[in-house]
């Protein structure tokens, strides 16, 4: 096995094993908070619970997912074995310091902060260390994508960059600089109180920071489903790329527009004006139509492969697509709660109807649906799709693999859809218990036991993916077809340079951030007596 | 293999019309519904709290407008209701908010320790509370009712208790001779 696919099966081997124990405890979350399970005699244990399944899902897991599937495609792309990989491998182990360091700090209850951190509120500072240790080890992995990538470039200086590498060098780009403000929030404002340097901390200013990094962080963990519907689904469907150039500008309107819109999280926030939120609030309308041109060349580059294969009539060749195939189906399948969380999002996103489901369970559900559901089945058919590549043992279940998917979409319903439901009700998310008793919500408790048991079916789902990964490098080696990625219907159409590399874009990234982020993360240096105690949460 | 070929370069000739048909169509359905969000804005006045207005959030109960016997309802002589709210670990002050119906009302609300924030379930009115940051939220309460009151940002570990009421009365039911000399709330019943 070369040195590449070692990092990449090594990678998501860790992430599965970390995605698994989240889902446990986040299953465990919605069982005991609600009317199935009397009220926790220590609500520390719900929070510190929801700190572990947060920071893990929310960094661990998508950055070992996205590390490797980026070391997997210059596997597969570059036509020399990856350079750096001590570099790789040294960004690997940073990581694996820092969760070990954040989980255990997160187990001892000293860390019970929720993944969000929002200061004052400051825990062990062996977490927020465990934290900046994970992202400087993504770190590691953007300088050895950047060297892989400026080297191809160097050596193929007429070529057109491979459309997988071009996506996992969006997300490279995109997550150097879209981390930043959580590191920035983490090294300035908290470590700092949290090491009794400074007894005070400005928690308007945290927020603001902590808002540059959590939209596009979802674009990060988006990216992986967007390369594959762009260079593997059409292909594995039977057909080609509808249009290389196309997913190229989304791509790139994602780069540029999906960092400086972070405010739409602040909406609710009085330390920011009417005027920025507003811009924010037109940004992320912007950053809607890359997605809704990712669907339309998907959809298209499906019905081509369907007509290919002997599909007809007007719908009717959705049933000609090879729906056994786990890519395909899990491509479906996403594609239905992208557009049900996309429609719940542009609620959220809407200015002043956002006060109308603000940190309610709406919010919860949204963010779930899209990123759990429509991203994370995404990382399963990747999995599957890789790991026989990587391994060396052919997937041997594939049945088992559709039953996962399916189960893992029908649980994912079940449990977000209440959400939205009692959200529009009021439930505030985030809560040890409710009670129950209360008439109004004894309205909403059919709908949360209806959703506890929805985690049930994700907790069986999740467990499916370990036995059938497990299962596969159990079975017969057996020679494995390679990787073979889509190709455009227009890959022989010259492509304009500004669509081959990424430059004036990150210029542009650059430039958009100063203009919607620079006055309100400036005005803040000129606040007089904001800055409040930290409330030390260890114990 | 013919025909897929055919098929193929049928669909390339037709590619770039369609894309930018639908670009076009999609960037007009967002520039839609960001129109509509400007019209409803203005329209009905649905601003979300952002006077960006700063306070000593550790002096709070030294004085000034946020001190104790402010908190609640007040009426100012030319008659405007306002609310004060102050946020502490794990309750509201005051628990029991009361405002008459179908009566302009600000709301200001203060934290003295962590982020917290508030919804009033049924209603429009959401905000962070933000400790060194006032949130002013303006509003009106059709009809009278009950509403609850959660916070709604994890603030530590007793989060899952703050809950306070907001109690909306018919304006006749409601204390504005009472409110225009001392801030009230429906605490004691």
């Amino acid at each position: 096995m070369n040195n590449a696919n070692r990092l990449a099966l090594t990678h998501w081997g860790v992430a599965f094993a970390a995605f698994a124990a989240a889902v446990i405890l986040g299953a465990w979350q919605m069982f005991v908070r609600s009317p199935l399970h009397p009220w926790l005699s220590d609500a520390e244990l719900y929070y510190r619970s929801v700190t572990a399944h947060g920071t893990t899902l929310g960094y661990v897991f998508p950055t070992l997912i996205v590390m490797g599937l980026g070391y997997a495609v210059c596997a597969t792309t570059l036509d020399r074995p990856l350079r750096g990989s001590g570099w790789a491998w040294a960004g690997f182990w940073l990581l694996i310091a820092g969760t070990l360091s954040a989980s255990v700090s997160v187990a001892l209850g000293r860390a019970s902060v929720l993944y969000t951190f929002y200061p004052p509120l400051t825990g062990s500072v062996f977490y927020y260390l465990g934290v900046v240790l994970v992202v400087v080890g993504s770190w590691f992995w953007i300088g050895v994508m950047l060297a892989n990538y400026w080297h191809w470039k160097h050596t193929h200086p007429q070529e057109r960059v491979p459309l997988a590498l071009f996506g996992v060098m969006t997300a490279a780009l995109l997550w150097g600089w879209t981390s930043l403000g959580a590191a920035l929030e983490i090294l300035f404002l908290i470590l700092p109180v949290a090491f009794g340097w400074k007894a005070t901390v400005d928690a308007g200013l945290a927020r603001m920071l902590f808002s540059w990094t959590l939209h596009a962080i979802v674009y990060f963990w988006l990216l992986p489903a967007y390369i594959a519907f762009y260079t593997l689904t059409p292909k594995i469907a039977g057909g080609p790329l509808y249009s290389d150039r196309m997913a190229r500008v989304s791509l790139i309107m994602i780069l540029v527009f999906a960092m400086p819109i972070g405010i739409h999280h602040l909406f609710a926030d009085p330390q920011v004006g009417s005027g920025f939120k507003f811009l924010h609030a037109v940004f992320t309308g912007m950053v809607v139509v890359p997605t809704l041109l990712t669907v339309f060349t998907l959809v298209a580059s499906l019905e081509i492969a369907a007509r290919l294969r002997g599909g007809r009539g007007l719908l009717r060749w959705v049933a000609a697509l090879p729906w056994k195939r786990p890519m395909v189906l899990a491509t479906g399948l996403s594609l239905l709660m992208l557009a049900l969380g996309g429609a719940g999002g542009i609620i959220n996103m809407s200015y002043a109807l956002n006060a109308s489901i603000h940190n309610t369970q709406f919010v919860t559900g949204h963010f779930h649906l899209i990123y759990g559901g429509a991203v994370v089945i995404m990382y399963f058919a990747l999995a599957y799709e890789f790991w026989p590549r990587l391994t060396g043992y052919p997937l041997r279940s594939p049945s088992l693999a559709r039953a996962q998917l399916w189960l893992w979409f029908v649980g994912m319903l079940v449990v977000t859809i209440p959400w939205h439901v009692v959200g529009l009700m009021g439930q505030p998310r985030r809560m040890a218990y409710y009670d129950w008793s209360d008439p109004q919500s004894a309205a909403q408790a059919p709908w949360v036991v209806a959703s506890a048991l929805g985690g049930g079916l994700l907790l069986i789902s999740a467990g499916l993916v370990l036995i059938i990964l497990v299962r596969s490098a159990r079975g017969a080696r057996a020679q494995v077809e390679p990787l073979d990625y889509a190709l455009g219907m227009d890959r022989n159409v010259p492509l304009p340079r500004a669509l081959n590399s990424f430059g004036v874009w990150v210029v542009l990234m650059v430039a958009l951030t100063v203009v919607n982020y620079g006055y309100p993360i400036a005005q803040h240096f000129f606040f007089k007596n904001t800055a409040v105690p930290a409330d030390l949460v260890a114990r | 293999m013919q025909a897929g070929a055919q098929l193929e370069a049928a669909a390339e000739r037709a590619a770039p019309r369609a894309e930018r048909a639908w670009a076009w169509s999609m960037s007009a359905i967002i520039a839609l519904l960001l129109a509509v969000i400007v019209f409803t804005t203005l329209h009905w006045g649905m601003q979300p709290p952002s006077s960006v207005e700063t306070i000593d959030s550790t002096r709070l109960q030294l004085g000034g407008e946020f001190s104790e016997a402010n908190l609640g309802t007040s009426v100012s002589p030319n008659g405007a209701v306002t609310v004060r709210v102050l946020a502490q670990q794990y309750a509201f002050v005051p628990k029991c908010i009361v405002v008459p119906a179908d009566t302009p009302i600000t709301l200001r609300a203060v934290s003295a320790d962590v982020v917290h924030g508030f919804s009033v379930q049924g209603t429009n009115v959401n905000t962070m509370v933000v400790p060194g940051y006032v949130a002013t939220l303006s509003t009106r309460f059709a009809q009278p009712g009950e509403h609850r009151m959660p916070c709604h940002e994890f603030c530590g570990v007793g989060h899952q208790g703050m809950w306070a009421h907001v109690r909306v009365v018919a304006r006749e039911q409601f204390p504005f001779e009472q409110a225009s000399k001392a801030a009230v709330n429906c605490e004691q019943r």
